[in-house]
């Protein structure tokens, strides 16, 4: 299966871009908001400290790690936010 | 910057609401305000009060000289987390209205950044409401500023997002009933 990523402010700076297709090989139907996230890492290790401090989104919702995602979602990866 | 797909004339339509929006042009209150007025001056007893808030950008940041501020946002859900706050407000204050929008591009000092306008019948839930969704908009909205100095710049990051979060909601309950 296949998802778009999307990064923003400083996490799309650390991986010097901003959004591109992700392929989860043998992850079947689907596959988690996690296993996303590792493959990111895998590809962009200094995003990895980022884990523990970060919110997630599939298809401009809020979501949690074990949020499932399917084919073809739009996942991203939001660091700690500053509006205001 | 992420864009709503083509095609996705409902999310367009929430994206450009005048009173839930992220913008790159300049704020204006008093438009801001004509609009929630008008929103709620025929429903119950009428608007009988609104409260503004304007987030302005900030010559110093913990001592350091700012030339000028970026902001970045999910603008699709960043959208979203402001409808959101303005349904959670009115779970606690029924008939208030609320408008929130943030700007983003770049920001020369003393531009607003953000602008909200709190409505209701009575002056004490305006001030209320218009407390409440500041707090909200910096506990989850995803918007992201760029701080840039005379030596250096800097991406400020303050709350994990997360809506979920029932503690945070009732702490800026708390600071807009104090």
């Amino acid at each position: 299966m296949r998802v778009t990523v999307r990064l923003f402010a400083r996490l799309r700076e650390l991986a010097g871009r901003e959004s591109w297709p992700v392929d989860l090989p043998g992850a079947g139907a689907s596959a988690t908001v996690a296993d996303v996230w590792a493959a990111v890492a895998a590809e962009h290790p200094a995003l990895a400290p980022f884990a523990r401090a970060m919110s997630c989104a599939v298809n401009a919702e809020f979501a949690r790690t074990t949020s499932t995602v399917r084919d073809g979602d739009d996942v991203a990866f939001l660091p700690p936010v500053s509006g205001g | 910057m992420w864009r709503p797909p083509a095609g996705a004339e409902a999310e367009r339509d929430r994206y450009t609401d005048v009173m839930l929006a992220v913008t790159r042009t300049p704020l204006s209150i008093d438009a801001l305000s004509a609009a929630v007025e008008s929103s709620i001056r025929s429903r119950g007893e009428g608007c009988g009060a609104l409260a503004s808030f304007l987030g302005v950008v900030r010559s110093t940041h913990q001592g350091r000289a700012v030339r000028y501020l970026e902001y970045e946002a999910f603008d699709v859900l960043a959208v979203r987390v402001f409808e959101r706050i303005r349904d959670e407000a009115r779970t606690h204050w029924t008939d208030a209205q609320l408008a929130i929008v943030h700007r983003v591009g770049r920001l020369e000092i003393g531009e607003a950044s953000i602008a909200i306008v709190a409505a209701a019948a009575h002056r004490a839930e305006a001030f209320a409401v218009c407390r409440y969704a500041i707090e909200r908009v910096k506990q989850i909205a995803p918007v992201w500023k760029h701080e840039f100095f005379e030596d250096g710049e800097a991406w400020v990051e303050g709350a994990v997002a997360d809506p979920e979060d029932t503690d945070a909601r009732e702490r800026a309950r708390a600071i807009a009933c104090a």
